[in-house]
Formats: structure tokens, C-alpha cells, sequence
């Protein structure tokens, strides 16, 4: 079974985020980068899927500058046995990745998309079902259960919704998402490290793969948002129910 | 001039409140920019929702009601939601953030070719020129956004928008035809685990209290958690470690990747203020924090903090507010 996973690099989730004075962007000046954490989580499946079945191709891919190769390497290292790195020089908007990778999905023709939920720089959680609308596909997101079914035709997947989990079958091939509880990704290992660096990393273009990846959202700035002072301490248990109920008036 | 087409979001035919404040967004675009709001309601058995919506100055209740329809699957919804934007030449169809329209909402822009905007807090601008504000970042950055496109689509953030005011005319209701056999059925859906749970949503609720890692196990959660909410008509809330352990179910959780919270009283019960908790309820009118790490990130954001053991002190808060 083939796998594609879609992999991207946003700044490390402990970092601290500061926008840039002149609010044209985020300070990326000492910034730790990574792979987006529901991206790994993906991949984690998709190798746990193949070490099921004994068999199967994990391809990594994503959208951006040279310095993205870093977190396809890690895809690598942590066991994706090629990478696709799709250059482009701006930064695309959902709608767009999802253009290029339709094409990826089309050159490539895998059984199955596992990516993530949404990433953690735009929040934006579009990407994946942009992409399976494209394709004519089935989707299912915030899984949190994957089972292959029906001799890998279908797959029986948990999803994690804001009433509860949902239970779902879909006929493959399909876009699936992973929220958090999917697993815990594995920690990239030395070995793995050194066999990412003989792995294959193709480049292609959005122009090579036929996409005219045009971006309908234009940030136009970026500010932080109206800070929340912190209030006062209080001593007593009284002294928390005297201030909400007549300073607060919420109780 | 604005078609704005509002997706309806029900749980088996109850309006989310949400709904009417997505509405009050289309209201506001409208406002700025001329234009009129529909509904767009989809199920199965939609009579009474339908009347729901109708005092709210929607130019119509449309409603797409097929037993196909019954449950809200991606692939039939949103193929739904693009055939109607067409046919109503919608130049702009929003709905609220929820995991509902998270699924649902980016597919459809998918069919439409249609940029879209997620957790959008506000609208600004008039005429053709319309800029929108939203949060990343785990909301630590607001973006100004420009959104290109003849039709666009929106997700907004519940607690950023004020429901319309209701309206003496009625919006008429008219029905969408559905063609059952073109659906897509990719999906089939085998059930919901949902808990019956006589509490308030927290996505709804005027109080939310939430507990996080100071609880130790279930039984110690609903006794001291729910027991307060309860005291209270509060819903409950649970931050994310709670959740990863098994304590809580994953539909409590606050933050980034869980529920987006603004009540007006928010009690953090032993939660230390994650990054990515806060993300979820920072909007609250007034944060009450209890937690016996003084040096917890809570503090910087409570209103109104309290250091002491959550084993101790929400037991004589619950005793006091008895009495």
C-alpha cells in the first residue's frame, strides 16, 4: 500500500511567538523549526500501517522554500522512504497547497492521504479537505482511530467531534486527518538519521507538476492580539466569592 | 452587492446558538457592503429548526431535507452546500467554527474553487473592500486578511459576533431538492458515542467550569468539577492533559484543537495554562484560577487567583456558595 503524507514546517511549538514591528510577518531570527506536530502523527500511522501489513511505500511531501528539506529529512529519518519537495518561493494559502497537492496525489497515485488535522502556524485545518474535494475523494478528519478494512478497500476510523467520537467507514482511497489521540509519534532515531541521508528527495515545482498555485487569501498584517492583564490574588476561598459575586458580578 | 449563504449547524434538529451569530456576521458584511443572508439548513426531519430560524431577517430558510441527509457527512454536505451556493449565485457562504463546518465548510470551498478564512473575530471595511481579522498562532497573532475570489468562504468564531435581533416578519422557508442517487457516499456512518449529559455545552454556556492535571481520576473530576458546574448550571471543561490520560472525554476539551470557549465566567481548576489551553478561553470575561503552583501561567491571565489545592479549596467554595 502506498502513502502519502503531507508534511509541514512551522516554528516549534514551545516557541514563543513575537510578530515582527512593522507586522509584515512573524520573527523567524532564532527561530527552532519543525514538523507540524499533527503532520508526525500522520506519519507515525502511516509506518504503523505499513508495519502491519509487512509491505508498502511511505512518500513524504511538501510545499515551500530549500530549508524545507529539514523536515522531510525528519519524515525520512523517522522511517518515509522518499520525500517530494514541491518549491515555491511564497507562501501559499490552503486552497493552493491543496492545488499542488492534487498533482503530487496524481503523479504519485497512493492508496491513501494521511496528514494533519490542521497545522499549528495558521490553524487553518482546510488543507486536507480541500484536497480530497479536488479529487473527487472521501474524507474523514480529526481521526483518532484507523483500522484498514475489507482487504485494505475501506478503513474504519474514530473522529473526534465536539459532540463526541463518530465512528465512520469510507472507501479508499481517501483524505484522512489525524487529531491528537491518533498515537504518539516515535522519536527520530541515530540510525534513522543517518539512513534519511541516502533516502531520495525529488524536487518539482508547482509549474512542473501543471498548478497554478494562486493564493486567494493576502495577509495583509499581522499584530498580537490585546493582551489580558493578570488581576489580583486573593487570600480566601470568601475572599474569590465576595470579588465575583459584587466586584465581577458573574455570580 | 452580497448573496450570503449561512450554514445552519443542529444537533438531531436543535439549532446550535452559534448559528444566529454566524448570522450576525452575514448581517454585518451586509451592513458594509449591501446584500442580503440565507439559510442553509441540512438534515433530515427539519421542520421545527427550519421555524427556528425565521425571526432572524434571512431573506430565506432554505432547507435540504433527505434521510440521506441524516447524519452530517462531509462528502454528501458539502456537495449540498457547493450546488446551492451555485444555484443561488452565493458570493459568500459562512458558517461557525465548530467541528461540524471544520469538515464540512473547506471541502465545499474545494468544489467552488473558494479561498476560505478560518476563526474570523471580525469585518471591516465597506463596498467591494472588505478586510477580515483572524486568529493564528494558537491565538497569539490576529492576521488582516484579504479574501479574493467571486465567491468566498468563511468560518467565524461564535463568541466575536452578536445574534440579529428578531425580527416581527418571518423569512419564508423553501425547499432545496436533493437528488438522493448523485450524493457522493464515500462515508457511511456507524454511530456517535456521545454521553447524555444534562449540562449546558460549553460552547454556550454563560459559567464554564474546567478542570485540568491537579485532578487525579475521573470520580475526583466529576465530584469536584461537575459537582461545581452543577452548583452553579455550569458546563464543564477540561484541558488537554486531562483528555491525553483518559480522564475526561475529548469533546470537554478547551483549547486550540479542542472547543473555543468566551463565557462570562471561566473557573480554571487546577490547570496550569498551557499555551495552547489558553488559546481556547482567553476570551472570557472574567477568568477565576485556583491552583497551588503560584508561579502557574494561569495567574497571568486570571482576573482573579487564588493559590491554594483544588482537593481543598473547591470543596469550601461549593459548601459556601450553598449556603
Amino acid at each position: 500500500m502506498k502513502i502519502l503524507v503531507p508534511l509541514k514546517r512551522v516554528p516549534d511549538p514551545d516557541t514563543k511567538i513575537r510578530v515582527k514591528p512593522d507586522g509584515s510577518g512573524i520573527e523567524t531570527d532564532g527561530v527552532k523549526f519543525a514538523v507540524n506536530p499533527f503532520d508526525s502523527i500522520a506519519l507515525e500511522e502511516a509506518l504503523r500501517l505499513r508495519e502491519k501489513i509487512g509491505t508498502g511505500e511511505i512518500v513524504v511531501v511538501t510545499i515551500g522554500g530549500e530549508e524545507c528539506a529539514e523536515q522531510l529529512r525528519t519524515g525520512l529519518a523517522m522511517g518515509a522512504d522518499r520525500a517530494i519537495l514541491a518549491k515555491s518561493a511564497t507562501a501559499l494559502d490552503s486552497l493552493a497547497v491543496a492545488k499542488v497537492l492534487a498533482a503530487v496525489y496524481k503523479k504519485e497515485q497512493p492508496a491513501l492521504v494521511l496528514m494533519g488535522k490542521q497545522a499549528i502556524d495558521d490553524d487553518s485545518n482546510q488543507a486536507g479537505q480541500m484536497l480530497a474535494a479536488l479529487l473527487g475523494i472521501g474524507q474523514i478528519t480529526f481521526v483518532s482511530k484507523l483500522e484498514l478494512t475489507d482487504g485494505h478497500q475501506r478503513a474504519r476510523c474514530s473522529r473526534e467531534t465536539d459532540a463526541g467520537i463518530e465512528n465512520l467507514t469510507i472507501s479508499l482511497p481517501a483524505v484522512l486527518t489525524a487529531d491528537l489521540r491518533l498515537n504518539e509519534p516515535r522519536y527520530v532515531s541515530l540510525p534513522g538519521i543517518m539512513k534519511a541521508k541516502k533516502k531520495p528527495l525529488e524536487e518539482l515545482t508547482p509549474e512542473s507538476l501543471g498548478v497554478n498555485a494562486v493564493s486567494r487569501t493576502r495577509i495583509l498584517k499581522l499584530e498580537r492580539p490585546a493582551g489580558r492583564k493578570a488581576g489580583v490574588r486573593v487570600k480566601t476561598v470568601d475572599e474569590l466569592i465576595t470579588k465575583l459575586r459584587h466586584e465581577a458580578k458573574v455570580l | 452587492m452580497n448573496r450570503v449563504l449561512v450554514i445552519a449547524e443542529h444537533d438531531q434538529g436543535h439549532l446550535k446558538l452559534a448559528t444566529f451569530a454566524a448570522a450576525g456576521f452575514a448581517q454585518k458584511v451586509c451592513a458594509a457592503s449591501g446584500g442580503t443572508f440565507d439559510f442553509l439548513l441540512l438534515g433530515s426531519g427539519l421542520t421545527a429548526a427550519a421555524e427556528d430560524l425565521r425571526k432572524s431577517g434571512a431573506g430565506a430558510v432554505l432547507t435540504a431535507d433527505s434521510p440521506e441527509l441524516a447524519q452530517p457527512l462531509a462528502d454528501r454536505y458539502a456537495k449540498v452546500i457547493a450546488d446551492t451556493a451555485k444555484a443561488r449565485a452565493a458570493t459568500l457562504v459562512v458558517a461557525a467554527a465548530s467541528t461540524f463546518s471544520k469538515d464540512i465548510l473547506p471541502r465545499a470551498a474545494g468544489l467552488l474553487d473558494a479561498g476560505m478564512l478560518s476563526d474570523v473575530i471580525d469585518v471591516r471595511g465597506e463596498g467591494d473592500d472588505l478586510t477580515f481579522r483572524r486568529v493564528m498562532f494558537a491565538g497569539n497573532v490576529i492576521a488582516t486578511v484579504q479574501l479574493d475570489g467571486a465567491i468566498k468562504c468563511v468560518a467565524v468564531r461564535s463568541a466575536a459576533f452578536t445574534a440579529p435581533a428578531a425580527t416581527a416578519a418571518l423569512s419564508p422557508v423553501e425547499a432545496v431538492a436533493v437528488d438522493a442517487a448523485a450524493l457522493p457516499k464515500f462515508a457511511e456512518f456507524i454511530n456517535r458515542e456521545t454521553k447524555v449529559s444534562a449540562r449546558p455545552d460549553a460552547t454556550e454556556a454563560r459559567i464554564i467550569v474546567s478542570g485540568g492535571r491537579a485532578l487525579k481520576n475521573a470520580a475526583d473530576f466529576e465530584r469536584l468539577v461537575g459537582g461545581l458546574a452543577d452548583l452553579l448550571g455550569a458546563a464543564v471543561g477540561s484541558s488537554r492533559a486531562l483528555v491525553d490520560s483518559g480522564i475526561t472525554p475529548n469533546s470537554l476539551q478547551i483549547g486550540q484543537t479542542g472547543k473555543v470557549v468566551a463565557p462570562d465566567l471561566y473557573f480554571a481548576l487546577g490547570i496550569s495554562g498551557a499555551i495552547q489551553h489558553m488559546a481556547g478561553m482567553k476570551d472570557t470575561k472574567v477568568i477565576a484560577a485556583i491552583n497551588k503552583d503560584p508561579d502557574a501561567p494561569i495567574f497571568e491571565i486570571a482576573d482573579y487567583g487564588l493559590v491554594a489545592d483544588v482537593y481543598e479549596a473547591v470543596p469550601e467554595l461549593m459548601q459556601k456558595l450553598k449556603t
